[in-house]
């Protein structure tokens, strides 16, 4: 029988634990399987939400994509991690739904251009570290998601996939069916544009603004 | 080997990303970390993106619309009850349609073989119990036996009296509705509860498998 609150807060580190749970859904205890994907549950819907731009678009792929993963989790073989399985039926569900209803077209003509030709960094001020306690401030995390949303589609996935959802170079690559050469350069580009638009930010004091007590610097 | 005096910030910033990510050879790393000491438009850059790629990878940046793991729980949990249904639906055709096909296949070995199978068709039945010397009716062209009065008797005017145990013994079988009582229906009861335990739940993803 299933055990009760089966939690698995923290992957990675009871990886043997999590093969157990697979191994148990994959014989047919379906209903341990939320258990199973929801240490992962967040990363699932920002690499929908990467590819979709909307949010309720990537809520329902997210949901569609856990349901194929149930449906094929026999298919899961340990040798892959089982959070990269996960992303990559995700990654696949949300590709498929923005081909199907076309949403390239209202964001595709950046995409043709080439991804050769340098970027060059437009800020070289001395960078101001923001600290990762300062991500505890929603507003913090609203400016950076803000700035992250500007950039074109190609750069967005990329980054999304490798720095935020912990992605190698050639999983990257693999998902999105593109060179590793072109994951590197999007990757930088999309990192080099984020420090500026970040930086520009904060010169324009976007951070200032917040409602931080006077005198004290927010962190 | 790259010299640190050769390299200029415009062949630094393409690299910046890789050499974050430890995928510079040695001699360019070394040649850019000497340049990291000596510039400090490059510096910035550096720090800028290696404070970029520390924010974004931060477990918080990722955030979720209220109650979306809620919703994702409904879903699967209701994904994995259709799942269960549909599993369900098919045994439940599988079991009578199995208990047929066994059934068809005892009637095909009685048809073509001299070996009685214990487990006939109802209208082969033998029947179970039947009082021997009961007065049963039977007709001209007909393979069944009757209770006097049942509405099916066929050839009425062939009709004949004679016990339950001659009628047996010439090969009529009981009709399967007069004598349905005395028929061996619990005995096909009991086949397809077997075929019905006997079908494992551990399938394949898209369908059922019986383990026989």
């Amino acid at each position: 029988m299933a055990e009760p609150n089966l939690v698995l807060n923290n992957p990675g580190s009871d990886t043997t634990r999590e093969q157990d749970v697979i191994a148990r859904v994959q014989r047919g205890q379906t209903e341990l399987f939320y258990e199973l994907v929801r240490p992962y549950e967040r990363r699932v819907f920002a690499a929908a939400l990467a590819i979709l731009r909307n949010e309720t678009d990537a809520e329902d792929v997210a949901q569609e994509a856990m349901l194929k993963a149930l449906a094929n989790i026999r298919q899961f073989r340990a040798e892959s991690r089982f959070s990269t399985w996960l992303i990559q039926i995700t990654v696949n569900e949300a590709l498929m739904r923005r081909r199907r209803e076309r949403t390239v077209v209202m964001e595709g003509i950046d995409d043709r251009r080439d991804d050769e030709g340098e970027y060059t960094p437009r800020d070289f001020a001395d960078w101001r570290e923001i600290p990762s306690e300062a991500l505890e401030r929603k507003e913090v995390r609203q400016k950076l998601a803000e700035a992250l949303a500007t950039l074109d589609r190609k750069y967005r996935e990329v980054f999304v996939l490798r720095d935020m959802e912990q992605l190698n170079i050639q999983e990257t690559a693999e998902m999105l069916g593109i060179s590793v050469a072109s994951v590197k350069t999007r990757l930088l580009r999309a990192r080099l544009m984020l420090r500026d638009l970040l930086a520009g930010g904060w010169e324009r004091g976007w951070f200032s603004r917040l409602p931080f007590e006077k005198g004290s610097k927010p962190w | 080997m790259v010299s640190p005096k050769d390299v200029k910030c415009e062949q630094v910033w393409p690299e910046i990303s890789n050499y974050l990510e430890g995928d510079v050879d040695p001699g360019l790393r070394a040649a850019m970390d000497e340049h990291f000491h000596t510039c400090q438009k490059c510096k910035a850059v550096l720090e800028g993106t290696r404070n970029v790629i520390q924010l974004y990878s931060d477990e918080r940046m990722i955030e979720v619309p209220a109650g979306f793991g809620r919703r994702l729980e409904r879903r699967l949990v209701q994904g994995a009850r259709v799942r269960s249904r549909g599993w369900s639906t098919w045994s439940a055709w599988l079991v009578p349609v199995a208990a047929l096909v066994l059934i068809a296949g005892g009637v095909r070995i009685a048809n073509s073989s001299t070996v009685a199978h214990p487990l006939q068709t109802e209208h082969a039945q033998p029947g179970r119990d039947i009082p021997p010397d009961m007065l049963v009716i039977v007709s001209t062209g007909a393979k069944d036996f009757h209770v006097p009065g049942c509405g099916v008797i066929h050839n009425k005017d062939t009709e004949r009296t004679l016990t339950a145990k001659e009628a047996i013994h010439q090969g009529y079988v009981p009709c399967v509705r007069c004598m349905r009582r005395y028929l061996q229906t619990a005995e096909v009861e009991r086949t397809a509860l077997e075929i019905e335990a006997d079908i494992s739940p551990d399938s394949d993803d898209d369908g059922v498998r019986a383990r026989r």
